[in-house]
């Protein structure tokens, strides 16, 4: 049983890293996308401040799960 | 799995993953959405994780019917709390991103009206249980609803808006940007929005679990 779920998690995961393998050239038409803000390299600022974001709500929700687990020890 | 903290390091490698690859990924031009496609990571995400953490509190409801256990009642709460929390943040985001791609913050989209219709039945959950002082009977009548509840969520968020012309993509004519979602895409979906968002949920609702098992002890260690 347990083995079995392990290989079908492990045949989702070959899937799924061969995703991009069925990319397929873009013929549509020009659209214009963020290409220049790429170029200028602005984009990695948007990332960098939801990457800063990211970080402060997870060390927050980190500092709440200790101070529960705390709780839960005093209560034993 | 309640106090276990490697899905919980997972989580914060897959959020950051979804957030780097989801901005630095090469995404297919398409008119009028251009680079908004990459709200996919994240408006529907919220949609994704709201599902599992609403089924999840109505399999807790189904199980506190079969067996009355105060502990059941409290994961079928918290479940169905963070589900609404991450299904408001989707009503909200949702109409940022119409706002600057269909024209209007709000066009009254069928699926729009399903998506509110199903929260309201939601935000009534959490009014009628708090309308009932008795604890048992809160829990009983509460699982009695979020049955009907979730019964009510598909009709109005995944049926009804596919009946009918549609903006959001699956209805009639409508919207076809998303009918075939890119496989450079479905790597970020798949492997890091989904997963990322609905373990973040999970986490969230397990500490309020544990925090209202903690309250509880508290009160029945009380002389």
């Amino acid at each position: 049983m347990y083995t079995k779920f392990r290989k079908l998690l492990i045949l989702f995961f070959c899937w799924v890293l061969a995703l991009p393998v069925m990319a397929q050239a873009d013929t549509t038409q020009k659209v214009e996308m963020a290409d220049g803000l790429r170029a200028n390299g602005k984009i990695y600022v948007v990332v960098l401040v939801l990457v800063t974001i990211l970080a402060g709500v997870m060390f927050y929700v980190i500092r709440l799960d200790r101070k529960i687990g705390k709780l839960e020890k005093e209560l034993k | 799995m309640l106090r276990q903290t490697w899905w919980k390091i997972l989580c914060v490698l897959l959020l950051a993953y979804t957030v780097i690859a989801g901005f630095l990924g090469t995404v297919p031009a398409k008119p009028i959405v251009n680079e908004t496609i990459r709200n996919l990571y994240f408006h529907v995400a919220m949609w994704m994780a709201m599902m599992v953490f609403l089924s999840v509190s109505v399999v807790y409801a189904i199980l506190y019917l079969r067996k009355p256990s105060h502990v059941y009642d409290i994961y079928s709460l918290e479940y169905a709390k963070v589900g609404i929390v991450f299904g408001t943040l989707g009503i909200i985001t949702g109409s940022e991103w119409a706002g600057f791609t269909w024209g209007a913050f709000w066009s009254n989209d069928p699926k729009q009206l399903g998506a509110v219709i199903a929260m309201l039945i939601y935000y009534a959950y959490l009014v009628f249980r708090n309308g009932i002082p008795d604890i048992d009977k809160r829990a009983r009548l509460g699982a009695v609803y979020n049955i009907f509840a979730f019964a009510m969520l598909f009709p109005t968020i995944w049926i009804l808006p596919r009946m009918v012309e549609s903006l959001h993509p699956g209805g009639m004519g409508g919207n076809p940007a998303f009918n075939d979602l890119d496989p450079r895409m479905a790597l970020v979906w798949v492997a890091g929005a989904i997963p990322g968002w609905t373990l973040l949920g999970i986490w969230i609702a397990t500490l309020r679990i544990r925090l209202a098992l903690v309250e509880e002890k508290k009160y029945s260690n009380r002389p």
